[in-house]
């Protein structure tokens, strides 16, 4: 196991919130960087907030971390008014508005919706009643994207999703999921279940959100199933946030490798405890780990994954990058397609895109 | 306190292609990293007067112009922008470099400094008085401003105005003002003894030169004024000098229309324009000579008075 080098400034803050009040003016000019680049940046002056230093940040510090927040708040008025518009629009199918990830954060206020920005509103239905949701939601003003024959079969037949959904006019985003993995990969949590055990959003009427347990492993399996780890560490703070909020449950913890193991996501849940312990110092009680310990891989495939995922999980920052960085961040792209599709698909279908599809339009 | 003059052209130039330039621009420290020197070159002529920060001072934005590597720098080299190790923009023609630098500097301030209402504005001062001049491009705004500043007006900024939502004054900006095609000859004709930058031709926006700001100006970037007037310019070729009122509603719109993050802002962002349209006059401002354009000005400072 090669050592650790020293954590990166970012990491030591979101472990330590408090400790930001020690930090020079030296540090906050590279701190601030890597939380930019990590989208972190209004994470960091909520929590600074949370934690009663705020005030003794230096000023400049302040207006910066006020920039990204004055964004973030614009940002979750613009989801509350896109959840009122989708629930009119979807009034007459009579289905429960299952919100996912972080329209479902936001919309709960949960600790992990502070400062977290995200592009598209995602929600969860039955398969069979897909049709039914896709032309109300088109009746409202949201029209499909990716009109390539090709993207369509792509996502109707093999993936666990519409293709995106754009408003006309407001070019808000809906994703509306199925399942939370794709039809094509190995594992095939039934979504069945995870629609029964879904809750209200407390204090607002309409909306639902999954159980606790199954938020966190549906986040854990977005991020190790993951191609692409730009938010790598935004969605392990996510992670982070979801086990300290819930974690206070009284048997959120016992519960959690149960479901996990039911769901077929242990190994998720291993990577989500593994890198969130090593990485943000999350206290996840002993019998947790062990109980969870069956999911995890071989010792071989555990210590390239380890190499794998302790590059791609710090902040997307320059000062945080070694030289293997790009490696691991390419390898971890070809694992995340790996995942979604068997390989003789998976062949035909980055043939296609490489080959077949029509080009994107060059930028001007 | 340290100008970049005063670093002298060979330190100017090892901070540029080492740590990185910490350079003062009205409210906002940018580190700028390049080792274009070309680029040092234009920023040592138009950046002379301003204040200089020591290694380690915290900044709001992290910059990088450089060139091209590879066969790209034999034939036609271009100057790439990295935000901090983003790449927003396409890259330009070499040539362009330091045009490219003013509307990156542009670009950092619109899209993050959501502490003011910024409004794609050009706006002078006088007595204390600010004039807030918005416009598209192709007004003329530009050509007004460089004519007012070298008549006695204080350059706050020819492209960004900065309002705070908390008090309504408006914090200068002031840097070169940006000068295209016919205007160039206009203003060095009109005031011989500016400096200016060689024209660069062939850009998006046509042949563009940079002016100067005045030293008056760059010294006295920390003193906020009170808007007065707010004049949507138009040049007009023979067009007498004429003032019309526009009213409140209407002007908060074209406002709002003229500001990067007025919707981002929300409820603050609209109180911002309400008191700026209740506190200054608005007007419509054609025109058609830069000397009558600035007798109208003083007529309007006059009344205030």
């Amino acid at each position: 196991m090669r050592s650790l080098p020293p954590l990166p400034l970012l990491l030591r803050a979101l472990r330590e919130p408090g400790a930001m009040a020690g930090f020079g003016e030296r540090d906050w000019d590279l701190l601030l960087r890597q939380a930019l680049a990590s989208n972190l940046a209004a994470t960091l002056g909520l929590l600074a907030e949370e934690q009663g230093v705020l005030a003794e940040l230096p000023a400049r510090v302040r207006r910066r971390l006020g920039w990204a927040r004055t964004v973030w708040e614009r940002h979750l008025k613009a989801v509350d008014f896109e959840l009122v518009q989708i629930r009119r629009a979807l009034r007459d199918t009579g289905l429960p508005l299952i919100l996912l990830k972080g329209t479902a954060y936001a919309a709960a206020g949960l600790p992990a919706a502070a400062g977290r920005l995200f592009s598209d509103i995602d929600l969860l239905v039955p398969k069979e009643r897909l049709p039914e949701v896709e032309s109300a939601l088109m009746l409202h003003g949201w029209a499909g994207t990716h009109h390539d024959a090709y993207d369509q079969r792509y996502y109707r037949e093999w993936m666990h999703e519409l293709p995106p959904l754009q408003h006309m006019r407001r070019a808000s985003v809906i994703d509306v999921h199925h399942a939370i993995l794709p039809e094509t990969a190995a594992l095939r949590p039934d979504p069945a279940r995870l629609r029964a055990a879904a809750r209200p959003v407390p204090g607002r009427d309409g909306y639902a959100m999954l159980a606790p347990c199954d938020m966190v492993l549906h986040s854990a399996v977005h991020l190790f199933s993951e191609g692409e780890y730009h938010h790598g560490l935004r969605d392990l703070f996510d992670l982070h946030r979801l086990l300290c909020h819930f974690g206070s449950d009284p048997g959120f913890w016992a519960a959690l490798p149960v479901r996990a193991r039911e769901l077929e996501l242990a190994r998720p849940l291993c990577y989500a405890l593994r890198y969130c312990m090593r990485l943000l110092g999350t206290a996840v009680p002993a019998g947790v780990i062990e109980a969870a310990r069956g999911g995890l891989p071989n010792p071989a495939l555990l210590a390239l994954m380890d190499a794998l995922f302790l590059r791609a999980l710090q902040p997307s920052h320059p000062s945080c990058a070694d030289a293997f960085d790009g490696a691991a961040r390419a390898a971890l792209y070809i694992r995340g397609n790996w995942l979604r599709m068997p390989p003789l698909m998976l062949s035909r279908h980055l043939f296609h895109k490489a080959f077949l599809s029509p080009k994107a339009e060059p930028a001007r | 306190m340290l100008t970049l003059a005063s670093l002298g052209p060979r330190e100017l130039r090892a901070r540029l292609r080492g740590p990185g330039l910490r350079l003062q621009t009205g409210p906002f420290v940018t580190c700028v990293h390049s080792p274009l020197a070309s680029l040092a070159d234009s920023l040592g002529a138009m950046y002379a007067e301003y204040p200089v920060l020591e290694e380690g001072t915290l900044a709001d934005f992290h910059v990088r112009l450089s060139g091209s590597t590879g066969l790209r720098r034999l034939l036609r080299p271009q100057v790439h922008f990295h935000y901090d190790g983003m790449a927003p923009f396409q890259p330009l023609p070499l040539g362009q470099a330091f045009p490219m630098f003013e509307w990156a500097m542009n670009w950092c301030v619109s899209s993050q400094a959501h502490s003011w209402l910024v409004i794609h504005a050009a706006v002078v001062e006088k007595g204390g008085l600010a004039a807030i001049l918005p416009a598209p491009p192709g007004s003329g705004k530009s050509t007004l401003c460089a004519a007012l500043v070298n008549r006695g007006w204080r350059l706050l900024s020819d492209e960004l105005t900065l309002v705070r939502p908390g008090d309504g004054r408006v914090d200068p900006l002031p840097r070169p003002v940006s000068l295209k095609n016919a205007s160039i000859g206009i203003i060095r004709d009109y005031a011989p003894a500016a400096a200016f930058t060689r024209p660069v031709a062939d850009t998006v926006k046509g042949t563009v030169a940079h002016m100067r700001a005045s030293s008056e100006s760059v010294a006295r970037a920390g003193e906020a004024a009170a808007p007065a007037w707010i004049v949507f310019p138009k040049w007009q070729a023979g067009a007498p000098a004429a003032l019309t009122p526009v009213p409140q509603a209407r002007a908060h719109i074209r406002l709002a229309e003229n500001a990067f993050n007025y919707s981002l802002l929300g409820e603050a962002g609209f109180h911002a324009v309400g008191r700026l349209v209740e506190t200054a006059r608005t007007f419509d401002f054609t025109y058609g000579v830069l000397d009558d354009a600035i007798a109208v000005f003083e007529q309007l400072l006059a009344e205030r008075a």
